[in-house]
């Protein structure tokens, strides 16, 4: 048996940023209905940058692992960096990801985006 | 025993250069060479729409999809024109749902339904019971995954118009009580309407003996094709139930302001009705009677006790409903510990093992439970004790690979 990419058990085992932040100035959950994946993502935001992040959640190896993935690569990014922030940059950062799994994969996308628009 | 090689080389999809140890048959069952051809052979030769035409290909249409009706009635008891051809348990639900709520419910009315159904035996009665102010009456499970029958017996009351039951769980495997429930309903005078999506498949099933008044099951996850399913009701019910849908071939006269129907079934087949699907699931029948139905079940039965003990001795898993799998079907959900569902399916897959991994429209089970989902293996006539070691052992690579 092939087990996941490295990258994924490794953030799965040890989620980076993972808790809550004092202060957010922003907080959104995202989740899917249809397997129970939660994610919740806090941002703070100083001088149009992320100075801050945390997700909490639970779920599959995949949402969670993307999810801590993500917070590492979008903290310090300015906001239009992450507006561009595309599906592909997170998919290939995780390895791959089966074409089954790309709901589970994109979840914490979602949420970040919709982080974005509530900024 | 059935002749399982025989079985197998019946069905093209194991047939495959990457071996595929299929385990959700409770989804979708693969369809035998003979239900292939029986369709393709229609298209090929027969094909003409049905009740309509004069000429003799027609006529020939029409004689099959009606002997595709015989042969369903055939399987389960039933009198060929208390069979109603749907396109699936879906809409053979929405129907009784509709067409009852129609002839029985007022406001104030009850509805009983069970915290294990499917959504397809859950909605339509929600939209009733709002359309028709009544009340709808859920009846709990025990911490073993069966149904609380006291429970329903003390819900029932005068004011019970429906009760709407599953025959067998699709997320817990619990075969249901339906004798005993239909005697309960009887007593109170309401109408049972049994869910056999998953047991008209795997089981001998008579619809006098059941006791129920309405049953459904749906043709692609007994062998035949999709877009066919069955709805039986008792003759004089069928004959008071106002239709669902309306249109083409379900009249008897139509003018322009008002129309009269047709008599059952046709009253309920409304529109060109899937006849190439009816002949497939009428090769579907043949094949299962062929095999003889009591074998079906006895086979599920052996692969089910196997999956179950191998399930249940390990320390890793944990198993939804009934430990004996004589009280089951053969469908088992399970979770492994700390693991999300999802996970499990996807590394099993990799194996080419296809299990169903979620909630399987069973949303408010699965709350009960608390769990947001689970994995479901279910096995059918073609799965063999091999193939239920392969997955308990490939089971054990994933818990090591993600623990
Ligand atoms: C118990 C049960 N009821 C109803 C259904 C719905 O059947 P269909 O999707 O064929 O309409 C299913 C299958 O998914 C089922 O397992």
């Amino acid at each position: 048996m092939i087990p996941y990419e490295e990258v994924i058990l490794e953030h799965w085992r040890n989620p980076r940023n993972k808790g809550r932040l004092p202060a957010p100035d922003v907080d959104v959950v995202e989740a899917n209905p249809l397997c129970g994946d939660v994610i919740r993502l806090q941002l703070e935001v100083r001088d149009g940058r992320v100075k801050d992040v945390r997700f909490d959640g639970r779920g599959c190896a995949i949402s969670q692992a993307a999810a801590s993935l993500l917070t590492e690569m979008i903290k310090g990014k300015t906001i239009p960096d992450l507006k561009g922030f595309s599906d592909q940059e997170l998919l290939t950062a995780l390895g791959g990801v089966v074409k089954t799994r790309l709901s589970c994969a994109l979840l914490p996308l979602r949420a970040l985006k919709k982080a974005l628009s509530s900024l | 025993m059935m002749d399982l090689a025989k079985v197998r080389a019946d069905f093209p999809i194991f047939q495959k250069e990457r071996p595929l140890v299929y385990l959700d048959s409770a989804a979708t069952s693969q369809r035998p060479v003979q239900v292939i051809e029986a369709v393709s052979e229609f298209y090929r030769k027969k094909n003409a729409n049905v009740h309509r035409g004069i000429y003799s290909l027609a006529a020939e249409a029409t004689e099959l999809y009606e002997e595709a009706r015989a042969k369903v009635a055939g399987l389960i008891g039933a009198a060929p024109e208390e069979v109603v051809f749907t396109h699936g348990t879906t809409e053979a639900l929405n129907l009784a749902a509709f067409s009852l709520g129609e002839l029985l419910v007022g406001r104030g009315d009850e509805i009983l339904v069970t915290a294990m159904e499917h959504h397809a035996n859950l909605i339509p009665w929600q939209l009733l019971a709002k359309r028709k102010a009544a009340r709808l009456v859920p009846v709990g499970i025990t911490p073993e995954g069966e149904l609380d029958l006291g429970e329903l017996a003390r819900r029932i009351s005068p004011r019970t118009k429906i009760v709407a039951l599953v025959h067998v769980s699709n997320v817990l495997g619990t075969i249901n009580p339906v004798a005993e429930v239909a005697e309960l309903a009887r007593r109170v005078g309401a109408k049972l309407v049994v869910d056999a999506a998953q047991s008209a498949p795997h089981m001998p099933l008579d619809v006098r003996e059941l006791g129920a008044d309405l049953l459904t099951f749906s043709g692609h996850k007994m062998l035949g094709p999709t877009g066919i399913g069955v709805l039986w009701a008792r003759g004089e019910l069928l004959s008071e139930m106002p239709p669902f849908l309306v249109g083409g071939e379900m009249i008897r006269e139509v003018w322009l302001d008002h129309a009269t129907w047709a008599d059952p079934p046709a009253k309920f087949e409304a529109g060109t009705p899937p006849f190439a699907q009816a002949v497939g699931l009428g090769a579907a029948v043949d094949y299962l009677s062929s095999l003889g139905m009591e074998k079906v079940r006895q086979h599920d039965l052996a692969l089910t006790a196997k999956a179950l003990e191998g399930l249940l001795s390990r320390d890793y898993v944990t198993v939804y409903g009934p430990k004996d799998p004589e009280r089951r079907g053969g469908v088992i959900a399970f979770n492994l510990r700390g693991i999300h569902p999802h996970d499990v399916a996807t590394l099993l897959d990799q194996e080419g093992i296809a299990i169903r991994a979620g909630h399987h429209c069973a949303q408010p089970l699965h709350r009960l439970l608390d769990i947001p989902a689970s994995c479901r293996v279910s096995f059918y006539l073609y799965n063999s004790m091999e193939e239920v070691d392969l997955f308990l052992s490939a089971l054990d690579r994933v818990w090591e690979a993600l623990r």
